[in-house]
C-alpha cells in the first residue's frame, strides 16, 4: 500500500508507540500460552474465548478478498512477456482509423487496468457475469497458496525464507534502477520534504497507525499462531525489536524506491504534457520545429497571445497547464492504482519487459508471503482442536479452507468485483483489528496482570521487561487506539453516508456514488461479524459458568 | 510574340494561384516535422525536397489510375511554411484549369502511403496529410495468446508439486500406521495424556515435550 510524503514522522512515532510493544505482546502471549488465538486467549482468562475467535473471523475475510491481488498479479506477469507490453499502447478500434474511445479519453495503462484486466462494470449494482481469465488466475493463486501451505506451518517456514528474500534482491534491483532513472530526484525531493500541514491532519496519523498494524500483521492472530511454535526458551523480546525494524527499515527502503519511480512518471508526463502543448502552437500558427522549447514556451505563449489574439483564443481551450507538482500529487492509494502507477512508469523504461517480470513476481511474492500468514492464523486453531484434527488429515483440511475461499473469491472476479474488493478491503479489517488489539493490550494488562506477565516472561526469556515496554503496554497504546477508535467513528458520522469510485466508460474517469442499501448491510455484517464475537464469546462463557454452577449447586 | 507568351504565363500563374490555396477545392495541406523524426540527421526542407514531393505525388496518382498522363508539373505547392507545412492539389491536364476530384488523390495517396513516407524517411506522424487518415497496422496476435503459455506452464508445475506432496504425505502416513499396528500389537495401549487440556501428542507437534512455563530448565533447580 502506497503512501504519501512527509509520512515518516507519524509512521516513526507510530511505530515506537505501538509497533514494537504490540509485536512483542503477541509473540509472548503465543510462546507462553502455545496454542493458536482462541486457546491462547481462553487460557488468559476464559471470558476473552471471543478474541481469538474475532482474530479468526477477521483472518478468514482478509483471506477470502486479498488472493485477488495475487491474482491480478499474475495476470500482469503473464502479460509482461510480450512486446510491446500490452498496457503500452491503446487498441484500435473496429475500422483500424484511431484507437478504442474508451482509451484515447484515458490513458493506455488505465485502460488495461479497467477494461482488459477487470472489465469493470458502470456501478456496484450491475453485476455483470464472472470473467473467466480472472477465475483462472485466483484458481492458480490458490493453489500456489495450497501447496505452500500443505504440509503445515513447519513447511511455510521453508517457503518464507524464498518469498521473503526474493523481494529484497528485487527491490536493490529496483533501486538502482529508480536512483538512474530521469526525474527520480523529484520524486525523492517530494517524499523527504515534510508537509506541516498533513502532520496537523488526524488522517495522517491514523493511516500511520494503520499501516504498522497490516505490516506487522497485529491483530490477525497469525502472529500468535506462528510464536506457539516457537522454543519456549526464545528470546521473543530481542525478536520483536529486531523484526519491527528490519519491517521499518524496509518500509522506508521500499518508499524511495516507490518515490524514486513515482518522480520518474510524474517528470515523463508532464514532459509528455509540455511536448503537446509545444505541438499544439506550432501546428496552429505554423512556426518552426524548435522555435517554441520547454524554456521559452511562456514567454511564446504571451507573444502568440498579443500578435494572434483571435486564433489565440480559439485555441485557449485546449492548452492545459502543465504542473510537476499536479503530477505528484495525484493521488497513490488503493490497490488498483499502484498496479496503474508503476504499470505507467515501467513501459516507459528501456527493456520494460524485465522490469515488468520483476516487478510483479516480487508483488507476488509479498502477496503470498502475507496469504501464508492469513491461512495459518485459520488453520491453526483448526488444527489445535481436537475434534476437527483427528478425523481429518491436515492436507484435507487445507484444502477445505483454500476450496471454499476460492469459490467466495470468484465474487471478486465479477464485472463489480473490484467494488466488492474495495468493500472488503476498507471495512474488513480496520475497524475489527484496532478493536482486538485494544482488547488483546487491556486483557493482558489488566486482567492477566501485567506482574503476572512479567513474571511469566522472566521465566522464559530470563530478563524482566522495562518501563519502555510496561507504559507502552499499560497506557500508551491502549490510550492511542482509543482515540484512533473515537476519530473513525466521529469522521463517519460526520460524512454521513457511505460513497464509492466508480469508473464510467463514457468519460474515461472515476466518479463518486453512493453504497446501495444491500452494500452497506454488507458492510455492517462484516464489521459486525468479527467485533460482536467478543461480547458474545464473553456472554456465551458467562451462561455456560452459570448454567454448571446451578447445576453443581442442585446436585450438592 | 513576347506579350501573347507573356499574357500566357501569367494567365496560367493566376490559375494555378486560383486552384491551389488554402482550403481549395480538392486541396490538402501537408505538415512535416523533419527535425522530429529525425532529430540530428534532419535536412533541410528547400525546393529539391518540393520536387521530390510532387514526383511522389504524382508516382502515387499514375500508379493508382494506371494512366500515364499525370506529370510533375500537375502538382501544385502553395503556402509553404516554416513549419513546414503546405497545400498541394492535382491538376488534370486533359481537362482545363481543373483539379482531379479529393477523392481519387486521397485513394491514391492512401494506396502508396509507404512509398511516399520512406522516399522522406518519416512515417505516418511525421508526414501528416491532414485530412487523410491513415490506416492503422493492427499489432501481430499470435494464435494462442502469450498469457495462456505462461499460465499453462504455471500450472502444470504448481499441480505436479501439489500431487507429489500429497502422494508421498500419504506414502508416509501409511508407513507409520504400519509401524504403529506392529508396535500396539507389542505393547499395550497407553492412554492419551492431557495437559492443561491439550494432547501431549499436540504439544509435540510444536517442539515442547514439557511446558517451559510449569517446568523450567532443570538447571535453575539445584540438583537433588
Amino acid at each position: 500500500m502506497e503512501r504519501k510524503c512527509g509520512f515518516l514522522i507519524p509512521y516513526l512515532i507510530m511505530l515506537i508507540a505501538e509497533g514494537m510493544p504490540l509485536l512483542y505482546l503477541e509473540l509472548a502471549v503465543g510462546q507462553r500460552m502455545r496454542q493458536g488465538s482462541i486457546g491462547a486467549w481462553k487460557i488468559i482468562s476464559p471470558y476473552l474465548c471471543g478474541v481469538g475467535v474475532a482474530s479468526v473471523v477477521v483472518s478468514f475475510f482478509l483471506s477470502m478478498y486479498y488472493n485477488v491481488i495475487n491474482a491480478w498479479a499474475f495476470w500482469y506477469l503473464f502479460h509482461s512477456f510480450q512486446d510491446p507490453l500490452p498496457w503500452a499502447t491503446c487498441p484500435l478500434n473496429s475500422n483500424r482509423t484511431g484507437y478504442e474511445e474508451e482509451c484515447e479519453k484515458t490513458s493506455s495503462t488505465q485502460y488495461f487496468w479497467y477494461r482488459q484486466t477487470l472489465n469493470i462494470s458502470p456501478s456496484l449494482e450491475a453485476s455483470g457475469s464472472v470473467q473467466w481469465e480472472q477465475a483462472l488466475c485466483l484458481t492458480l493463486a490458490w493453489l500456489v497458496v495450497y501447496l505452500c501451505i500443505l504440509r503445515g506451518t513447519a513447511s511455510t517456514g521453508k517457503v518464507v525464507y524464498v518469498t521473503a528474500s526474493l523481494p529484497y534482491c528485487v527491490l536493490i534491483i529496483y533501486l538502482i534502477r529508480g536512483l538512474t532513472l530521469h526525474g527520480a530526484v523529484n520524486g525523492l525531493i517530494y517524499m523527504f520534504t515534510p508537509k506541516l500541514e498533513q502532520l496537523s491532519n488526524p488522517k495522517t496519523w491514523i493511516s500511520a497507525a494503520t499501516q504498522i498494524f497490516f505490516s506487522l500483521g497485529l491483530g490477525f492472530g497469525s502472529l500468535i499462531a506462528f510464536a506457539s511454535y516457537n522454543e519456549p526458551t526464545n528470546n521473543c523480546q530481542r525478536h520483536a525489536i529486531i523484526v519491527s525494524l528490519i519491517n521499518s527499515t524496509t518500509s522506508i527502503f521500499a518508499s524511495i524506491v516507490t518515490f524514486s519511480i513515482y518522480g520518474f512518471k510524474a517528470t515523463f508526463n508532464y514532459e509528455s504534457c509540455i511536448n503537446k502543448v509545444i505541438l499544439l502552437l506550432l501546428n496552429a500558427f505554423d512556426l518552426e520545429e524548435g522555435s517554441v522549447t520547454a524554456d521559452n514556451l511562456n514567454e511564446m505563449k504571451d507573444y502568440l497571445m498579443a500578435t494572434y489574439p483571435q486564433e489565440y483564443a480559439q485555441l485557449a481551450p485546449q492548452i492545459k497547464n502543465c504542473s510537476l507538482e499536479a503530477e505528484l500529487d495525484t493521488a497513490v492509494q488503493g490497490t488498483g492504482l499502484a498496479f496503474i502507477v508503476y504499470s505507467e512508469a515501467i513501459k516507459n523504461m528501456e527493456v520494460p519487459q524485465l522490469y515488468s517480470v520483476l516487478y510483479f513476481f516480487m508483488l507476488l511474492m509479498l502477496g503470498i508471503g502475507s496469504m501464508l500468514g492469513n491461512t495459518a492464523a485459520i488453520l491453526t486453531p483448526l488444527t489445535d482442536s481436537r475434534a476437527i484434527a483427528s478425523r481429518f488429515p491436515k492436507e484435507v483440511i487445507s484444502g477445505v479452507v483454500c476450496f471454499v475461499n476460492c469459490i467466495i473469491g470468484l465474487i471478486f472476479t465479477m464485472e463489480a468485483g473490484n467494488y466488492w474488493f474495495d468493500i472488503f478491503n476498507d471495512y474488513a479489517a480496520t475497524l475489527s483489528l484496532l478493536l482486538i488489539v485494544l482488547v488483546e493490550t487491556i486483557a493482558v494488562c489488566y486482567i492477566y496482570g501485567i506482574r503476572r506477565f512479567e513474571k511469566d516472561l522472566y521465566t522464559m526469556i530470563g530478563c524482566k521487561p522495562n518501563w519502555y515496554w510496561k507504559t507502552m503496554w499499560a497506557f500508551v497504546s491502549p490510550l492511542l487506539i482509543i482515540s484512533l477508535f473515537i476519530f473513525y467513528l466521529t469522521d463517519y458520522i460526520l460524512t454521513g453516508t457511505l460513497q464509492y469510485q466508480a469508473w464510467d466508460a463514457t468519460q474515461g474517469q472515476l466518479v463518486t456514488k453512493d453504497y446501495p442499501g444491500y452494500a452497506l448491510a454488507v458492510i455492517g455484517l462484516l464489521v459486525a461479524a468479527s467485533t460482536m464475537c467478543i461480547p458474545l464469546g464473553a456472554l456465551v462463557t458467562f451462561i455456560r459458568k452459570r448454567l454448571k454452577r446451578e447445576r453443581i449447586s442442585t446436585v450438592a | 510574340m513576347l506579350r501573347a507568351l507573356l499574357l500566357t504565363l501569367s494567365v496560367v500563374a493566376i490559375a494555378h494561384a486560383e486552384l491551389c490555396k488554402p482550403d481549395a477545392q480538392n486541396a490538402f495541406k501537408v505538415r512535416i516535422s523533419i527535425k522530429t523524426a529525425l532529430g540530428d540527421n534532419a535536412y533541410a526542407w528547400d525546393a529539391n525536397e518540393e520536387y521530390l514531393f510532387k514526383a511522389m505525388v504524382a508516382f502515387a496518382m499514375r500508379r493508382y489510375s494506371s494512366k500515364s498522363t499525370t506529370q510533375i508539373s500537375n502538382v501544385l505547392l502553395c503556402n509553404v511554411t516554416d513549419r513546414v507545412s503546405f497545400w498541394f492539389v492535382v491538376t488534370d491536364s486533359s481537362k482545363n484549369v481543373t483539379t482531379v476530384p479529393g477523392s481519387e488523390v486521397e485513394a491514391a495517396i492512401r494506396m502508396n502511403r509507404n512509398r511516399i513516407n520512406n522516399a522522406f524517411l518519416l512515417s505516418d506522424k511525421t508526414l501528416q496529410f491532414l485530412k487523410i487518415t491513415s490506416t492503422l497496422s493492427p499489432p501481430v496476435e499470435p494464435s494462442t495468446p502469450v498469457w495462456l503459455i505462461v499460465f499453462g506452464v504455471v500450472l502444470c508445475l504448481i499441480v505436479a508439486g501439489i500431487v507429489f506432496l500429497i502422494i508421498s504425505g500419504i506414502r508416509k502416513h501409511k508407513k507409520k500406521n504400519k509401524e504403529s499396528t506392529e508396535r500396539e500389537n507389542l505393547e499395550e495401549k497407553v492412554e492419551v495424556t492431557l495437559e492443561n487440556g491439550i494432547p501431549c501428542e499436540a504439544l509435540d507437534i510444536k517442539a515442547g515435550h514439557v511446558n517451559g512455563v510449569f517446568a523450567a530448565d532443570d538447571e535453575r533447580f539445584t540438583s537433588l
